[in-house]
């Protein structure tokens, strides 16, 4: 297919998953805040801004809360537009249904915008935004070809979880000293349940180990658990795969760049001992988001922005 | 193709009774409420049809071209958004010996053009011979001198044209002018006859119309056959401007049915002078452009030097012939309405005939005597800007106010170059569905004819409609509207 069109896909993926997970954490620490020690919460907030990428949330702003507030809503609204915009470029490669729901979604954004509901009905809002980009994945899924456009899309989504999930817990890790195999305390309790319900993880996690909540059994979900679609090993098998396929169909002598290093990811998530892990999480969280650039740039060059001498060499 | 006798006065319908005639061609009556007879089967089914049963279809028609996303887009209104394209339900239905007029008088005019365009652009005998004055072809803002020796694929530098048709009121077609350049409305032809099928089962399955749904292939055919030599199994891709194009719809819809790629220029890139396409695959080479993207804006190198929208190279790569560009660069002199002027001198030079279809009477105003007559009588006609489409740019004498006839005489004196001049002709009318009454709307006839190892016209063609009682004006961008075009067998 045409790289142009392999760029937009893949972009109009990455935007409305960081539009949902963007969301769902920000729903998610809103419900939390309402039982949670007020004394703290700045802390929290500024552990979510720069969960989410705002590059200087401590000196930023005397109230954390209200930039979380300004910063998430601008994200959200900005990454829709911008996944309806990639649409709308596209919109012959896409199916008709998931265009209606991108636009529908897009418009109805701007309404709650205009009429100040992300400020005024936050979790509605914020509820809005999963729910239809739950919806969209699943018209995706449903009507769409699953071929080399679905693929830019399916790595798209998983290359943007991946890297979010792994900053989400890299960032959760420094703030509480080193998990070890015991429960956490009742004032952290909240905290875990927090992190786990922002990837939508806390009844799956239950359901594993029980409502026993560890700080290296959360690492290990998270991470590691190869059946939960929000865990960082899930994401870069599918990741994985959706490159194959690609490296399939696109048939370029030089794919095997990508492959080897979305292996290479892979492959430390199910080769590394928990131990050797949970020892040094935050820097293997990091090692993860580092990874995926890496990834990310290769896809680039090999698919998409590559240079003429390098595309006619023999 | 007889009607079943009825009493017209017994069936008379609601829906007609307000059909005037004037002293327009009318297509479906030759005398007040007689149907000609090729018309009788939609008028018996008038007559018959409840005014509701008559609304419903529109609904369903209105609804279809929804869905399929028809849509065109107007410029100089706020919105500057996608509307609906306004599709009128009764067909214009026109005989097979009407059509085989056309038919020749077209593929006569898209010879003698390719004739007229190649001397241009190499000998000039005729230009030498003063069959068309040498400074109003060099003085054609559309002429590239860059094409000058330049060889074209079996010399056919027009492959997709699409020539606008009028009746006169003693029943004659005649060309009002040429589109040569990226001329638009095809889809909404194909578009609109899978609709009226739809509607009109019985009607259309009882008339026996010529089918036009081998368009795309022809096209496809056509590009397949303007391919640079030796290369098996050719690349053809459709070039569009991008999605911000008021005819994006129709790239989108001819790629689609055609099988093709669509690019944009940003898709493609020039290497030792062959063009290639980005794939994720590697680099692909292209080796037929149907290019929607005007001359101007097509090489940043070679034309103006801002566009975005074009292939820096694709020049060169088109002059070394590697790369073959439908239609060819430089076609654009034969859509100057000037130029016009001279095609039946053109016919008759290039091959030694008298034009099947002749033109509608036109006044250069380059020529002293016919600007002052018309100057003089600006009144009286019709004053078009020659490089203009979509009708903007035009002057209608006799709607028009003595401030705007001012100011065109202004513009006709400061550049005469740009403006010719045609009596107002009174287009003939067709029957049309307007708030649930049947009533007569001027229409005019664009079929497209194509050009390759062959001329392939297929049968019809886009009739538009001047939506606006009284207006003469059909253009899409001003409001006008369409119908489907039925050629009998």
């Amino acid at each position: 297919m045409l790289s142009r069109v392999a760029d937009t896909l893949y972009w109009m993926s990455r935007y409305l998953e960081r539009a949902e997970h963007t969301a769902r954490v920000m729903g998610v620490q809103l419900n939390l805040m309402l039982e949670q020690d007020p004394r703290s919460a700045d802390r929290r907030w500024i552990r979510l801004l720069a969960s989410l990428g705002h590059p200087d949330p401590v000196a930023s702003a005397s109230d954390p809360f209200a930039l979380a507030q300004t910063y998430t809503s601008r994200q959200i609204t900005s990454g829709i537009t911008a996944a309806r915009e990639n649409a709308r470029q596209v919109r012959e490669q896409i199916s008709s249904e998931m265009w209606e729901q991108v636009n529908r979604l897009f418009h109805e954004v701007k309404r709650m915008e205009a009429a100040g509901l992300s400020t005024a009905q936050p979790v509605d809002f914020l509820g809005f935004i999963v729910e239809n980009s739950h919806q969209f994945q699943g018209v995706t899924d449903s009507t769409m070809n699953h071929g080399e456009g679905w693929q830019f899309i399916q790595v798209g989504r998983f290359m943007e979880r991946t890297s979010a999930t792994a900053r989400l817990l890299d960032l959760y890790f420094r703030e509480f000293t080193h998990p070890e195999s015991q429960p956490v305390d009742s004032s952290e309790h909240m905290e875990w349940i927090g992190l786990l319900r922002s990837c939508t993880a806390f009844e799956a996690y239950c359901k594993v180990y029980t409502a026993d909540l560890r700080p290296d059994r959360v690492a290990e979900f998270l991470l590691l658990n190869n059946e939960f679609p929000h865990s960082v090993r899930f994401a870069s098998d599918r990741m994985q795969q959706s490159l194959e396929a690609i490296h399939l169909i696109a048939s370029s002598k030089r794919t095997a760049q990508v492959a080897k290093l979305a292996g290479r990811l892979r492959a430390g998530l199910i080769f590394t001992p928990l131990e050797e892990i949970v020892a040094g999480l935050a820097d293997f969280c990091s090692g993860i988001q580092q990874q995926c650039a890496r990834i990310h740039a290769a896809l680039y060059e090999v698919y998409i922005t590559y240079s003429i001498e390098a595309a006619l060499q023999p | 193709m007889a009607a079943p006798a009825f009493d017209e006065q017994q069936f008379t319908s609601e829906a007609l009774s307000k059909y005037q005639l004037n002293g327009a061609y009318d297509e479906m009556f030759f005398a007040e409420g007689q149907p000609r007879p090729h018309y009788r089967g939609l008028h018996e089914l008038l007559c018959r049809l409840p005014a509701e049963e008559m609304r419903r279809k529109k609904q369903t028609a209105d609804v279809s071209f929804l869905h399929q996303g028809i849509t065109f887009t107007v410029y100089g209104r706020e919105e500057g958004t996608e509307r609906i394209f306004p599709h009128d339900l009764l067909p214009r239905i026109i005989t097979s010996a009407e059509w085989e007029t056309i038919e020749r008088g077209l593929t006569q005019r898209i010879t003698a053009l390719n004739l007229f365009l190649k001397d241009i652009y190499n000998e000039g005998r005729c230009l030498a011979d003063n069959i068309v004055p040498r400074e109003m072809v060099y003085s054609c803002k559309h002429f590239r001198r860059q094409m000058r020796g330049v060889a074209v694929p079996k010399n056919t530098y027009v492959s997709v044209m699409g020539t606008d048709l009028v009746r006169l009121p003693d029943g004659r077609f005649v060309v009002l002018e040429d589109n040569l350049r990226v001329p638009s409305g095809v889809s909404y032809m194909l578009t609109s006859r899978q609709v009226m099928k739809r509607i009109f089962p019985e009607l259309f399955r009882n008339a026996g119309v010529r089918s036009i749904d081998h368009y795309p292939e022809a096209l496809l055919t056509t590009l397949r056959s303007l391919s640079p030599e030796g290369r098996h199994e050719p690349n053809i891709v459709l070039l569009t401007p991008g999605v911000y194009n008021s005819a994006y719809f129709e790239h989108t819809y001819l790629a689609r049915q055609m099988g093709i790629e669509l690019v944009e220029g940003r898709d493609l890139v020039v290497h030792d002078n062959i063009v290639y396409m980005r794939t994720t695959g590697g680099l692909r080479r292209v080796d037929v452009v149907y290019r929607r993207v005007d001359d101007d804006f097509i090489d940043p190198l070679a034309f103006r030097s801002d566009s975005t929208l074009g292939v820096p190279g694709m020049f060169n790569a088109y002059r070394a012939g590697n790369v073959s560009l439908v239609n060819a660069l430089g076609t654009g002199v034969a859509d100057d309405k000037a130029i016009y002027a001279y095609v039946p001198r053109i016919i008759r030079y290039f091959l030694g005939e008298d034009p099947i279809l002749e033109n509608v009477e036109t006044y250069v105003m380059t020529d002293a005597a016919e600007r002052k007559h018309v100057l003089d009588h600006l009144q009286e006609f019709v004053v078009k800007a020659v490089g203009e489409s979509g009708g903007y740019g035009m002057l209608i004498g006799p709607h028009s106010t003595a401030e705007q006839r001012e100011e065109f005489r202004r513009h006709i004196e400061a550049d005469p170059r740009n403006y010719i001049a045609q009596p107002t002709l009174l287009l003939s009318r067709a029957p049309c569905l307007v708030d649930g009454r049947v009533e007569p709307r001027h229409v005019d006839l664009r079929p497209y004819i194509l050009c390759g190892d062959q001329v392939t016209i297929v049968p019809g063609g886009l009739t538009r409609v001047a939506l606006r009682r009284g207006s003469l004006v059909v253009n899409s961008s001003q409001g006008g509207g369409s119908k489907d075009t039925w050629v009998l067998h």
